[in-house]
Formats: C-alpha cells, sequence, structure tokens
C-alpha cells in the first residue's frame, strides 16, 4: 500500500467528520487535534475533581440525613466523572498524573466557577441548579462530540448528572416555599451564583480562539454564545417558579429574537479569576496537591504490595 | 511510571444475565483485587452490572487501524453469506 | 419487655454508623487517588443509610414523635452513645483504614448474628446492613495487609495506627444492662461469642499485614454511656450546624 501524505490524511480524517463517523483512539489524527482534546478533556476532568471541593465542604454540616446522603452521592459522581474523563485523556497517550500535576503547577485549568466559595446551605441548591445546569447544556451538546471515547464518557455522564440538577433545584423549592431567612438565603445564592454561571461557557465567540477550529473538527458542537443563551433562556423561567429574581436589571425578553437580551458579563472579572485572582483559586488548588502529595506512600506501599505478591506467585 | 502510579485496567460489565460483557472505560489500580473492587465502586454505583471483569490495559492488543482494508473489506463482497443472498418462492414458510 | 432498653440499644447501634459515615464523609474530595476516593465515599453512603434507618426506628420504638432526624441532628453531646474508636479524627489514610477495620471486623459478625433477632425491624435492618458491611470489611483488610506490607513507611504508618487505636477496642464488647436486658429477652446476640470472632479476624489480617498489636493493655471507655472525647463537640457543631442555626426549618 503506498503511504499517504499528511494531507491526503488530513482530507481523509476532515471527511469522517464530516460524514459524522466517529474518530477512535487508534485512527489518525492531526497533532492538534490530539492536542486540543488532550487540553479540553484534560481541563474537563479537573474541573469534575476540583468541582467536588466547594461541594464537600458542605456534606459535614448539610442539615439532614437525606440531605447528607444525596450530597455524598453527587460529590462522589463528580469524581466518577473525573475519572471517565482522565480515562478518556489516557485513550490519547495523555498520562494522568502528568495531566494532574499540570493543573497542579497551574500550566492546565478547570473550569472558573468553583474558585467561588459556597458559603451558605443555599448555594449547594444553587449549583446543583446553575452550575451543573450550565455544565449539562454543553455536556449534553458534547455528546456528539466527534472523538468517540470522550462522547462516550459524555453520554454516562449526562445519564448520571440529570439528577444534580434536580435535586439543586428540589434544594432551593424548599427554601423558596420557605422563612424568610430561608428566601433570603436562596436569594443571595443566586445573587452571587448567576454571573460566574454565565462565564462558565467560556468567552464571546469573538474572543474564543480556539474554537473555530474546535467546531470544524466537531469536538465543540454549538459555540459558547449559543450556549449560554440556550442557558439563560431555559434558567430564567425556572427561576420565576422559584419566586426568585435573577440579578440582571437588563434582562428582558426579546420577542424579535425569541430570545432573552441579558447584559453585558464583567470580563475583567472572568480574566482575572482565570488568571488565578478569585477567591478560592489558591485553595483549591492546595487541597487538591495535598490530597495527592499525602497520597503518594499509600500509592507507593500498593505498588510495592503488588510487586511481591506477584513474586511470590511466580516463585 | 513513577513509584506511586498505578497500572491502566480496562473494564467490562456485564449489565445482566444472558448479555455479554461490555467495555466501558479504565481506571487505575495496583493489582487485579484492587481493580475489580475500584470497577465496582467507580462503574457499577448505579447497578449497571452483574459481573465484572478487568483486564490490564498493557495485554490488550488491537488491530492498526491503516490495515482495515485488508482486514476488514474483503468480507464485505462475500454476500452469500447472508440468507437474503438467497431466493425462496413466496409462500415457503419456516425458512 | 422494656422499650427503654431497645430505644437504648438502637442509638449506639445507630450513632456508630452515623458518628463514622460522619467522619468519612470528610474525605470526600481529599482522598489518595480518585478510584479509593469513590470507594471511601461508598462506605459513608451505607452508613448514612444504616444510621438513618435504625434511627427512624428507635424514633418509632421510643414513640415521642421523634425521627432519625430528630435523632440524629438534635440531642445533645452526653446523649449521643457511639463508640470513642468512630469519633477519632480521620488523621492519615492508615489512621482511617484501621478505624474502619476495627470496626467492620466487629459490625460484620454482629449484623450476622441480629439477623436472628427475635425483634424483626432490627433483623431486617441487619440483613441489609451485613451485605454492605461484608463488602466494607473485604476492602478494609485489603488495605490493611497492603499498606502493612507494602513499604516500610506504610509498615511503619499503619502500626502506628494500630497503637493509637488499639485502647478503643475494648470498648466494642463493654456490656450493660441494656444488652444484657436484650439478651435475655433473645432481641441481641451474646457479646462475648462476637468477641471471640472479632479477635480471629483482626489476628489473621494483621498476621499477614506483618503488624502486631500493642501490648499496652489500658483500655478507653465512656461512648456508650455518653461520655466522649473532645473531637465529638466539633464533629456535632458541623453536624448540628443548619438545625441549630435555623431552628424548626425544613430543608
Amino acid at each position: 500500500m503506498k503511504e499517504l501524505s499528511i494531507s491526503e490524511l488530513e482530507a481523509r480524517f476532515q471527511d469522517k467528520i464530516d460524514r459524522e463517523i466517529k474518530i477512535e483512539p487508534n485512527d489518525w489524527m492531526p497533532d492538534e487535534y490530539r492536542k486540543t482534546l488532550i487540553r479540553q478533556i484534560s481541563q474537563h476532568a479537573h474541573s469534575e475533581v476540583v468541582g467536588m471541593l466547594p461541594e464537600g465542604n458542605w456534606i459535614s454540616r448539610a442539615p439532614n440525613l437525606r440531605r447528607k446522603a444525596v450530597l455524598l452521592a453527587k460529590v462522589q459522581d463528580e469524581a466518577g466523572h473525573g475519572l471517565y474523563l482522565y480515562s478518556a485523556t489516557e485513550t490519547l497517550g495523555a498520562d494522568r498524573e502528568s495531566t494532574i500535576d499540570d493543573m497542579h503547577e497551574g500550566k492546565a485549568k478547570y473550569s472558573s466557577i468553583f474558585n467561588y466559595p459556597a458559603l451558605t446551605w443555599a448555594d449547594i441548591g444553587a449549583i446543583g441548579w446553575l452550575v451543573d445546569g450550565a455544565a449539562i447544556l454543553n455536556q449534553v451538546a458534547l455528546c456528539r462530540t466527534s472523538y468517540g471515547p470522550y462522547a462516550r464518557a459524555m453520554v454516562k455522564i449526562c445519564k448520571e448528572e440529570s439528577f444534580h440538577q434536580r435535586q439543586g433545584y428540589e434544594s432551593l423549592m424548599v427554601l423558596a416555599k420557605g422563612t424568610t431567612e430561608q428566601k433570603a438565603m436562596a436569594q443571595d445564592a443566586l445573587n452571587r451564583f448567576w454571573w460566574p454561571a454565565l462565564m462558565m461557557f467560556g468567552p464571546s465567540d469573538k474572543d474564543s480562539p480556539h474554537s473555530a477550529q474546535s467546531m470544524k473538527w466537531k469536538i465543540k458542537r454549538l459555540s459558547n454564545d449559543e450556549l449560554r443563551q440556550n442557558f439563560v433562556d431555559a434558567t430564567v423561567p425556572q427561576a420565576e417558579i422559584l419566586g426568585l429574581t435573577i440579578p440582571d436589571e437588563k434582562l428582558k425578553w426579546n420577542e424579535e429574537r425569541g430570545h432573552y437580551d441579558f447584559s453585558e458579563i464583567n470580563w475583567d472579572e472572568f480574566y482575572q479569576v482565570l488568571a488565578g485572582n478569585g477567591p478560592c483559586n489558591r485553595e483549591r488548588v492546595e487541597a487538591r496537591k495535598k490530597a495527592k502529595e499525602e497520597g503518594a506512600w499509600v500509592r507507593e506501599a500498593a505498588n510495592a504490595f503488588a510487586a511481591k505478591r506477584a513474586m511470590k506467585k511466580t516463585a | 511510571m513513577s513509584a506511586t502510579e498505578w497500572p491502566l485496567w480496562e473494564v467490562f460489565i456485564r449489565s445482566k444475565q444472558g448479555l455479554n460483557h461490555k467495555h466501558v472505560g479504565s481506571l487505575r489500580a495496583a493489582d487485579a483485587t484492587m481493580a475489580l473492587e475500584n470497577a465496582r465502586d467507580v462503574y457499577t454505583r448505579r447497578s449497571e452490572g452483574i459481573s465484572i471483569w478487568v483486564v490490564e490495559s498493557n495485554y490488550v492488543h488491537a488491530n492498526d487501524p491503516s490495515d482495515s482494508e485488508e482486514f476488514f473489506e474483503p468480507s464485505d463482497t462475500k454476500i452469500y453469506r447472508h440468507p437474503t443472498f438467497y431466493d425462496v418462492p413466496d409462500g415457503v414458510k419456516h425458512m | 419487655m422494656n422499650n427503654e432498653a431497645l430505644f437504648r440499644y438502637l442509638l449506639r447501634l445507630g450513632d456508630d454508623s452515623l458518628i463514622l459515615g460522619q467522619r468519612l464523609g470528610e474525605w470526600c474530595g481529599h482522598g489518595p487517588i480518585l478510584e479509593e476516593d469513590i470507594a471511601l465515599t461508598n462506605i459513608a453512603l451505607d452508613l448514612i443509610g444504616q444510621a438513618t434507618s435504625i434511627l427512624n426506628y428507635a424514633g418509632e420504638v421510643e414513640g415521642k414523635g421523634r425521627d432519625g432526624d430528630k435523632l440524629a441532628f438534635l440531642r445533645f453531646e452526653h446523649e449521643y452513645t457511639n463508640l470513642l474508636l468512630l469519633e477519632q479524627p480521620n488523621g492519615d489514610f492508615g489512621d482511617t483504614i484501621m478505624r474502619q477495620f476495627l470496626f467492620d471486623a466487629f459490625r460484620k459478625p454482629l449484623f450476622e448474628q441480629l439477623i436472628h433477632s427475635g425483634d424483626k425491624q432490627l433483623s431486617a435492618i441487619a440483613e441489609k446492613s451485613l451485605k454492605e458491611t461484608k463488602y466494607h470489611l473485604r476492602h478494609t483488610s485489603e488495605w490493611i495487609i497492603r499498606l502493612g506490607d507494602g513499604t516500610e513507611e506504610s509498615h511503619q504508618r499503619i502500626q502506628k495506627s494500630l497503637d493509637n487505636l488499639w485502647r478503643y477496642t475494648d470498648e466494642i464488647f463493654m456490656t450493660d444492662s441494656v444488652d444484657e436486658e436484650l439478651t435475655k429477652n433473645g432481641i441481641l446476640p451474646d457479646l462475648s461469642s462476637i468477641r471471640s470472632i472479632w479477635e480471629e479476624t483482626v489476628k489473621s489480617v494483621f498476621a499477614e499485614a506483618t503488624i502486631t498489636i500493642p501490648t499496652n493493655n489500658w483500655k478507653f471507655e465512656g461512648g456508650r454511656r455518653g461520655r466522649h472525647s473532645e473531637h465529638m463537640g466539633y464533629i456535632l457543631s458541623d453536624l448540628q450546624y443548619m438545625q441549630r442555626a435555623y431552628p424548626n426549618m425544613e430543608w
């Protein structure tokens, strides 16, 4: 068989993508496609794992046994989702431990939303409703992403996540129907999480450097701004049912566009938090580093033990 | 691999009696016992399975996708292996 | 038969699950590797589930309108009667595994026998909990062996965990009038029979793990009487925070 040139391989690759044929681990792919995927999937994995921290804070303080169990199960799911995603990056030849080190050293990012603190019990509801709600929109779109293992991980994650948003909304519903203090707590949580939730979709399309190529490769299926608009459109009526007010005076239904109009995001804040200046950036990374470092002796012991047992078997 | 990194394992799960084990993903574990337990904790939290296989990823061998033409296309033309290749008069039953 | 004894026993059983579940929950997000983070949380979930059904039942037996949540969140410290072992801090991963193992090795034979309890509801709770506990014991036994027979460092660490926690184990088998009455009435097994099973389990696992039971035989007790260590107050200030700060609200 004659060797194909890079441009022929690239053309075949793009043709597959255009015909909606999934790319699988051993298939030929452009280096840049591989790099983009590793960056995006590991970033997504780090987000799941760092995302355990703000909610994890509240496990010991959950207000009743049912909520405690739900929160434990939810935060545990995030660990599982992180793991599915690291698995997907490993199919691309990336090594889990070194991708994690990249995050610990600030070379790899995770979703900025987790750099905001979870201050009250209502925040746990708001995180489920808004943060998981935003994540789900993004993830549903990614179920059709062109890379097979990523798409399959997304399908599994979406299935599991559907309870996350519902439990958050349900929990806020109880507060919304509760005492004055509870309502105020719910409103305060919405006030603090609304804008960070909108920022989760990333920079505006016009400022999103990787977007065009990612859309062409069908790694991304919808643009940041499209997803953000979908989120606003879906969430406003949900807030109305809760009887809570979205903290945006310019928020208004636009009959002509068939969408809600909303204010410009504070992009300064977005880039500051991204650059490490959010309220909890340091604590989050430190906590993850500490877990890794303090677990090193455990992982090492398990390897040493396995090696000893394997020796005994062959002896 | 560093001293603190565990090998990668592929996980296969039988979702119910009568079905094949199906690949569901991978995980890290120091040995097979641990791999099975980790698979149980990671991949069957919602009763997805009744039986688990784990295989160290190193031991999975795959064909090279660039060989697919010679591996798989020759069978595409052997349509006589499929029952629809044969004509049977209308009215013939149980066939 | 005196319901008071059954109520008090159920609180002990339920508090053991509750306080240990609360402790394990602190690990979530901080485990030594994601796979083990998930495993520990599964154990925590089982324990919180057990606490829920046991304390709900305790509330029914008491008959004063308290449910599992009221009992879990709104008692004073001296009214909690969990073992001192279970309120000890998580420490390092080895400390947590050792605490869990010493407890699982007791809980498994306990639930095996409670299945035959004359109290139907307790027997049903034991049946469900036994399946969970068998898995916990298997998981923790394996870890004790791995850490004991792993590296020099892990060996030393897990030996130290045992040295620190051993003094809390005698309390597991202490009995008083509550146990005696329930044993007499066929509700509870004789705890001395469970002790020998427990000893066999821990000795064989420690032998494989190449660690040794400390010779210091001074034993602590008090949890069953509501007399706790200093750690308990902090556990409760977390556990009860919402219920105390916002009394009488639904969540």
